[in-house]
């Protein structure tokens, strides 16, 4: 087969995988985007494959076998509420092949059909290619480890902001090292195996310092954000091997995972520069004193079941509260008993209820939550004033009206418009405070009933009581 | 002016493209689907899989040829493992009665 075969077949491929993610536009259309992608995936191995059918073919084949049967595996019994920890292992992986295939670029061109010696134009792309790869790559393990809860074990991984003195000068130090060996890898004539390794090294142990500073509640910006690096080192690798479809793949994923960040980070009313630099959330809970003084209702399931049972709307907004319950279902039992009793209920999710973008719809869609009554924030925020119950399950910062108030920490977030409800009823284990370390005067409104209790157990009374 | 383009021209052209594609297809997803899409686009960048081919294949083994078996190991988990756990999503996603 030709190169300009390949390449066209190639450029099939990397139709499909536009096509793929047009298909995530809509629920109905998303599973032949996907199966589109898997048919573009297995036409770019299919011809490449057919290009080195003279090469070492067997060990290739036993590879993909071996990765394969792991990855179908993993696919198949990982939980829903560890997808966060599954994402961010397999952007460890691509960027782990980014530098392996980096190094092999470096000894042996030619196998790749670049000129050997390396060309400058390559040997910079090279330099990029690697370099995203290495900082993805150890990102993406303190990543995992902390959403894993590892910390405990392992103090890299602990989900509190890991900081100290000096930090912000010794990445700057180290950055500027990693781009001075670079360069010298760029200047030099031959393979120049000692700054390229030197520069890779650097890279690995700055994909570590980056990521430790980023307190746990900003996860879900980190994640997109290493999804983002993956794909622009899988292009800086297209750049260096002139290849488009990789360049093509590596910027639709580099621009999606760049998109997620900015959505993450505006729902979350925090700038991308501050989450980079990290230490939020060192001061979890230390600012909810002083709460003592006011009271609150608080009441019981039967309270809350005689209240909705009652109302002809209700909407229930989901936090990670419940997911960590795992009362998901005993929410859709709820649901159910309660539209049977004519009463409308819709679900509200804000974009940062879970731990990595749309993780809130995912766990309700696993739950049997039909998707047409989960709205999101801006679509569902204009209902609260004409809603009799709003349900607050396990959410705490999405729900705080001090959002609105000038001076406070969360001011200007956008949040729920839970306070708008004719009655509010919150589900909570105790007063803590949220990620945010604030106290909610939402709790403490006439309209509020608190419900204390574990979200499960409480929904499952709430459903015994609606019999 | 004259001679032919340098590939790294080239591969810019494609670039600026891609990204634009990208940005516009991308806000289009519905926020409800973006797990799935992280996981899909995990799947998709792992088409890196055909650098680590590449880099396998010379006959003459050394450190290059073994890396690049490794990473086509690595590179599988993802696509086998992103294409197949966004299905396993987007099955929850289908419309009840």
């Amino acid at each position: 087969m030709s190169a300009n075969q390949l390449t066209l077949w190639y450029l099939v491929a990397s139709v499909c995988f536009i096509l793929a993610l047009k298909g995530l536009s809509a629920p109905t259309s998303a599973r032949r985007g996907n199966v589109l992608g898997m048919a573009g995936m297995a036409l770019a191995v299919v011809f490449t494959v057919a290009l080195i059918w003279n090469g070492r073919l067997d060990l290739i084949v036993l590879a993909m076998l071996v990765g394969g049967t792991l990855g179908a595996l993993v696919a198949r019994r990982v939980q829903m509420t560890q997808m966060p920890e599954l994402v961010a292992a397999m952007h460890s992986l691509v960027g782990m092949a980014a530098v392996l295939i980096a190094i092999g670029a470096v000894n042996n061109p030619a196998a790749f059909g670049v000129a050997d010696p390396l060309p400058r134009g390559n040997k910079l792309e090279l330099f990029i290619g690697t370099f995203v790869g290495a900082i993805t790559f150890s990102g993406s393990v303190i990543a995992f480890g902390k959403l894993a809860g590892l910390g405990k074990r392992f103090r890299l991984f602990s989900s509190a902001p890991v900081v100290f003195p000096g930090q912000h000068w010794l990445n700057l130090a180290l950055g500027l090292a990693m781009i001075g060996f670079g360069t010298a890898f760029f200047l030099a004539a031959d393979k120049a195996w000692t700054p390229f390794a030197l520069m890779t090294a650097i890279a690995f142990a700055l994909g570590v310092l980056i990521i430790i500073p980023i307190g746990g509640a900003d996860m879900p910006v980190v994640i997109s954000m290493l999804n983002s690096y993956s794909g622009w080192a899988a292009a800086g690798i297209g750049f260096s091997l002139n290849n488009s479809m990789l360049i093509i793949a590596g910027s639709l994923v580099g621009s999606s995972g760049a998109i997620l960040s900015y959505i993450m980070c505006k729902a979350m009313n925090r700038s991308f520069i501050s989450v980079i630099l990290g230490g939020f959330g060192a001061a979890e809970g230390a600012a909810a004193a002083g709460a003592e003084s006011k009271t609150v209702r608080s009441g019981s399931a039967d309270d809350a079941a005689f209240l909705m049972a009652n109302a002809e709307s209700v909407i229930i907004v989901p936090g990670y509260g419940l997911a960590v319950a795992r009362a998901q279902h005993a929410v859709k039992e709820m649901a159910g008993k309660l539209q049977a009793k004519g009463v409308s209920v819709k679900y509200a999710v804000h974009p940062v209820a879970g731990r990595m973008p749309g993780h809130m719809n995912v766990l309700l869609a696993e739950a049997e939550v039909p998707y047409d009554q989960v709205f999101e924030m801006e679509d569902i925020n204009g209902e609260f004033g004409t809603t009799d119950v709003a349900l607050v399950l396990g959410a705490n910062d999405v729900v705080n009206p001090l959002a609105y108030e000038k001076g406070s920490a969360i001011y200007g977030m956008p949040i729920l418009d839970v306070v708008k409800a004719r009655s509010v009823l919150v589900n909570k284990r105790s007063m803590a405070a949220g990620y945010a370390g604030l106290d909610n005067p939402l709790f403490y409104m006439d309209k509020t009933m608190m419900v204390f209790g574990d979200a499960k157990k409480t929904v499952e009374e709430i459903v015994k009581a609606l019999d | 002016m004259g001679g032919t383009v340098d590939p790294t021209v080239i591969n810019l052209v494609v670039f600026v493209l891609a990204v634009f594609v990208g940005y516009h297809v991308i806000w289009n997803v519905t926020p409800a689907l973006h797990t799935p899409l992280m996981s899909l686009t995990n799947a998709i960048s792992s088409v890196i899989i055909v650098g680590a081919i590449l880099a396998a294949a010379p006959a003459e083994t050394d450190f290059g040829t073994v890396l690049g078996v490794i990473a086509v190991a690595l590179a599988s988990v993802n696509v086998a493992g992103g294409f197949l756990v966004t299905q396993r999503m987007l099955e929850m996603f289908r419309k009840k009665k």
